[in-house]
């Protein structure tokens, strides 16, 4: 089964001894960000195991670390590791072929394919069949994001850990868990078959859409987003419709995809500031994204089969319609919400359902509608419930929304933010 | 190629099926499974278990050993029977899985071998 390479728009962007500055840390982590995915597939392809692929992908950079701050990077980075990590592959199965009799036939099995080693077409089935090994049922849902955030996304333990705010050790401990029972239970390293597929893609789903949110809103670190996550979700999800062309839930989730990721540039503002959907220079919106999104969700509407990520693109595409905040079609996006909500009775769904509410209704009913949600632990709870309340004039319950939205998210930007938020409150007439 | 044992369980106290004729149909189901299993080259070892409280617990006590009345496990579900199977990876073991707990209609739990490789 072969995948599409890459389509040209959402293209990876490859580093490049051209892209790289010459500090040398912040280079080696660049490369292992967009680089390391795509070597560990490979090698798992290759050698069999997930734990041979990962430790030779770190002895590869560890030995960058040494050799380019004094010989300087070479032309293709990613080459080279690639070429480093099979090295050390090699050498450690060689070294404990006793322990590793697997990962010896299977050395054994794949020694004439080293020449295809840097076909993209080959490395993009490699991210594939990693994505089902890692989401495979018979590991826990946290688990399976965390494998293909570590894996494929090329995260550290620390960063997925301060994800899902458990503490490293305890992140550490699910990840060699999972990895020790894909590899003792044997769990393929295969695209399934095709009576699995359907079953098989839901999770994959799930999993994709949190990795794309990941990157569309990093829990932590300075940055807003972080495009690589979201291009590599957005990619993957194009595979992964190629195998099932037609169940529309891998369409929808593709256009929700394609919607949300063409108002990236919109989103921040020259200081890697946050900008709201309402305050967006739509201008900046990519339309090519728009277009392709578009159809695919009249793709969707023509089969009639709704599902919750046809309804949540469905949504999304409302909004893109729009040339300014004032001139969606806040109803129909209520009517699309009470669709969602039958699919996904949720306290966040109908926590966004609010949010069009009271453009419709007024901040009062929205805020009659949130109160009493399951959300206080939920990072978007406490700024919508301020926005209504700000927009009430409630200046000392809107800042103290605030303030609790800022004790729930480690994302910079999104902390900047509220804090602009809080002032422009402070001010308000009392 | 990797062993997984397919334990089937139930619930101590609990007939596992609601009526005769269910259990019969259980039955005849179980044994066309075990012959495709057979079929198939997969099947290692098998069989059903009599009630858990018919068993005996045997363990080491200095230079003898002690003999209890059984089951050993204090929880409620008990393995009611099991397969040996030899399959490809997980995904083959969990397909014969899933076949083999849509015939008796109880839960199957699937556990690889430890590998003598």
């Amino acid at each position: 089964m072969r995948a599409t390479r890459r389509s040209s728009s959402l293209s990876k962007q490859r580093v490049t001894a051209d892209t790289l500055s010459h500090s040398a840390p912040e280079t080696i982590a660049d490369v292992f960000r967009s680089e390391s995915g795509d070597v560990i597939a490979t090698l798992v392809r290759r050698f069999g195991d997930v734990d041979i692929a990962e430790v030779a992908v770190q002895e590869a950079f560890l030995a960058a670390t040494e050799r380019w701050p004094t010989d300087g990077v070479p032309p293709n980075p990613g080459g080279w590791i690639m070429t480093t990590a099979r090295r050390k592959a090699i050498d450690r199965i060689r070294r404990e072929s006793i322990r590793l009799p697997r990962s010896v036939a299977a050395m054994a099995l794949g020694a004439h394919d080293d020449e295809v080693i840097n076909d993209t077409g080959v490395i993009h089935d490699d991210r594939l069949r990693l994505v089902f090994t890692c989401c495979h049922p018979s590991l826990a849902p946290a688990a399976q994001v965390a494998l293909t955030l570590r894996l494929l996304g090329g995260l550290q333990v620390d960063e997925i850990a301060r994800a899902y705010f458990v503490p490293e050790s305890t992140m550490a401990q699910r990840l060699v868990r999972a990895k020790r029972k894909i590899r003792d239970a044997n769990i393929p390293y295969l695209i399934p078959e095709a009576d699995d597929l359907p079953e098989r893609v839901a999770a994959v789903l799930t999993v994709l859409y949190l990795i794309f949110n990941e990157g569309h809103t990093t829990t932590n670190g300075a940055a807003i987003a972080r495009d690589d996550l979201t291009e590599e979700a957005i990619r993957l999800c194009r595979a992964v419709r190629e195998l099932l062309p037609h169940q529309l839930e891998i369409v929808g989730l593709l256009a929700l995809m394609l919607l949300i990721h063409a108002r990236r540039a919109a989103r921040e503002d020259i200081h890697g500031g946050l900008v709201r959907l309402g305050d967006q220079d739509r201008t900046k919106w990519n339309q090519q994204l728009i277009a392709e999104g578009h159809a695919l969700v009249r793709e969707c509407l023509q089969r009639n089969q709704p599902g919750p990520y046809q309804i949540q693109a469905a949504i999304t595409a409302v909004h893109a319609d729009a040339r300014t905040i004032h001139d969606t079609d806040w109803a129909q996006i209520v009517k699309l919400y009470d669709q969602l909500l039958v699919f996904q009775p949720s306290p966040v769904v109908q926590l966004n359902r609010a949010i069009a509410v009271a453009e419709l209704d007024g901040p009062e009913v929205a805020l009659s509608l949130i109160k009493g949600l399951p959300l206080k632990t939920y990072h978007l709870y406490h700024p919508t419930r301020g926005e209504f309340l700000a927009r009430l004039g409630q200046s000392e319950a809107a800042i103290r929304a605030f303030e609790e939205a800022i004790s729930h998210t480690a994302n910079r930007a999104e902390i900047d933010f509220l804090h602009t938020r809080i002032s422009a409150s402070t001010s308000l007439p009392k | 190629m990797t062993q997984y044992l397919l334990a089937v369980y139930g619930v101590a106290d609990q007939p596992n099926y609601t009526s005769p004729e269910d259990q019969e149909k259980a039955f005849a189901a179980v044994g066309v499974f075990n012959t495709q299993l057979q079929d198939s080259g997969s099947f290692v070892f098998g069989g059903g278990l009599m009630p858990a409280d018919i068993a005996t617990v045997v363990r080491p006590d200095g230079d003898g050993f002690v003999v209890t009345d059984g089951p050993f496990s204090e929880a409620k579900e008990h393995i009611g029977g099991f397969w040996v199977i030899e399959a490809n990876d997980l995904d083959a073991a969990l397909a014969w899985a899933k076949q083999g707990s849509a015939a008796c209609g109880q839960p199957v739990e699937v556990l690889p071998f430890q590998s003598n490789e």
